[in-house]
């Protein structure tokens, strides 16, 4: 057995390496396949964090009546936090909320007057709630408007954002329907182009298939070498995309990072390095294999 | 060995190529099928091989119906037939060296076994000196020396040669069928298909003659008569 695919691998190396120009172009095609599917891999993971960057903005606030006590307050706090739809909850109190205002707006010596006119603290004590997902925020108004302590509340900011936390759901669910479509629609031509070039490599090969079968080569026979050609030349292809991806990361990691809200490509790329190298092997050996074996289906009819 | 039983070939939708054959092959014969150009010779010799099958009719080789070995078989089955064809046959990308060994591996034979046998068969057909070549380096008469070491590697019980000579000058022709005749000497079976005049009688070897599909004649030491 081991002579047997010693001897395999021997003639698909010499094989593979006398018919180098069909060979570079199959690898050629094979990178671009790989590639285009690390690339939507990526762009998978982008659009996934910018979403849970935009998510963990979007939260609502509840003020309560100037005169809730603060105990009730915190008591409301707690019974929030057992929530399941609720991340966190965060407790900003009537001085909290007035060291803020003055901290963010000292430069501003029209709200600074405006404030000192006032005289008192204008500000309510405000519980701000943030929600794993953005559709789970209905779910919490609709909670606060039929709870025990809906009478300590003064105002609930939701109504202000909910065009804002519903279009973003749409847009969450749209980007992942259309990206899940697309990515489909890519890697299915990605892998009809690889399939047709390397059916046009055996075709040019057709007529020393036909000599080996003439000489007594049973089909398995016949088929090895140019199945272990097709692994030689996924695993060039597979080194050749995973060089390029981690250049490529390397190179526009530092100019995208600000804008991407601190996605880091480079970092990525090394921390799903074995995850990237699998998905890029299966893919590029699974497309040599297979697409060699429908190919040579026509001319190993005995 | 061979027996051709009332075989008939008709490619479709009416094209004749073998009508109502019969006749026999023994062992260790030498045997020349000869015939004009789309006469049935190249049919006749497909049959024996099972890359065709008959119309009707029966072929037999060591007494099997040969259309009735299983797809699965016929590698097997090839195996003990040896073929010389007039285009050669060669793998390109491969050696001379490779070529031949090729017939082994498709055998199963080891290593050891190969690079043994191999040497022996190419310095039989006189191409030692080119086992590293490719097809492409060598003159048609050599490569058709090859293509018969390849035929003869893994001795075989019949050689078929379809117009081994028909691509060649007189020169090489004669060489060729004078090694056709030392590997029948040796104890191969030969069927060669030519329509060369020259060759058939020089030979003095049993001739079959079709005509337009018809086995006409059959003499232990025919001539060429057109």
């Amino acid at each position: 057995m081991f002579n047997l695919l010693k001897r395999l691998f021997k003639t698909s190396w010499l094989n593979f390496k006398r018919n180098w120009g069909l060979s570079l172009a199959t690898i050629f095609i094979l990178v671009m396949t790989v590639s285009l599917i690390t690339s939507l891999f990526l762009v998978r993971e982008v659009s996934q964090f910018l979403i849970s960057q935009f998510e963990e903005r979007v939260d609502i606030s509840i003020y309560f009546k100037e005169d809730s006590p603060e105990e009730e307050i915190l008591k409301t706090k707690d019974e929030l936090s057992k929530m399941s739809e609720v991340k966190d909850v965060e407790y900003i109190s009537r001085e909290m909320a007035l060291e803020k205002f003055t901290k963010r707006y000292r430069e501003n010596p029209l709200l600074m007057a405006s404030l000192e006119e006032i005289g008192a603290n204008p500000f309510l004590a405000s519980l701000n709630i943030r929600a794993w997902k953005p559709e789970q925020y209905k779910t919490l108004v609709n909670f606060l408007e039929t709870a025990a302590f809906r009478n300590l509340i003064e105002k609930v900011d939701y109504y202000q954002r909910k065009p804002v936390i519903e279009r973003l759901s749409l847009i969450v669910s749209t980007a992942n329907k259309v990206g899940v479509g697309i990515s489909v629609i890519l890697v299915i031509i990605a892998f009809v182009v690889a399939f047709n070039t390397i059916r046009l490599a055996i075709f040019s090969q057709r007529e020393e298939i036909s000599i080996m079968r003439l000489v007594g080569a049973s089909n398995w026979f016949i088929r090895g070498p140019f199945l272990m050609q097709g692994i030689i030349c996924g695993v060039f292809a597979t080194l050749i995309t995973l060089f390029i991806s981690f250049l490529t990361s390397w190179l526009i990691s530092p100019k995208l990072e600000n804008f991407l809200l601190g996605f880091n490509f480079a970092i990525f790329f090394l921390s799903n390095f074995w995850i990237l190298l699998f998905i890029q092997l299966l893919t590029s050996i699974g497309i040599g294999i297979i697409s060699s074996l429908i190919a040579m289906r026509k001319y190993l009819k005995v | 060995m061979i027996k051709f039983q009332n075989v008939t070939k008709i490619y479709p939708p009416d094209t004749v190529a073998l009508n109502d054959v019969s006749f026999e092959i023994k062992e260790k014969e030498f045997i020349s099928i000869a015939g004009r150009s789309g006469t049935g010779k190249t049919t006749l010799l497909k049959l024996i091989l099972a890359e065709e099958t008959p119309t009707r009719g029966r072929i037999f080789f060591q007494d099997q119906d040969i259309h009735k070995i299983k797809k699965s078989k016929l590698p097997d089955f090839r195996r003990k037939i040896g073929v010389v064809f007039q285009d050669y046959k060669l793998l390109p990308s491969k050696t001379i060296f490779e070529n031949i060994a090729y017939a082994l591996e498709v055998i199963g034979a080891s290593d050891k076994e190969i690079s043994q046998s191999v040497p022996e068969v190419l310095t039989i057909v006189d191409l030692l000196d080119k086992a590293h070549k490719f097809p492409s380096q060598l003159s048609q008469g050599q490569r058709q020396r090859a293509s018969i070491a390849r035929a003869l590697i893994h001795r075989p019980d019949v050689i078929l040669a379809d117009e081994p000579t028909g691509n060649l000058d007189p020169y090489n022709a004669s060489e060729i069928i004078r090694l056709l005749l030392k590997i029948n000497e040796l104890g191969t079976t030969i069927i060669l298909t030519t329509h060369n005049k020259e060759i058939i009688n020089s030979l003095e070897k049993r001739v079959v003659s079709l005509d337009d599909g018809k086995l006409i004649r059959d003499e232990e030491k025919g001539r060429f008569i057109l």
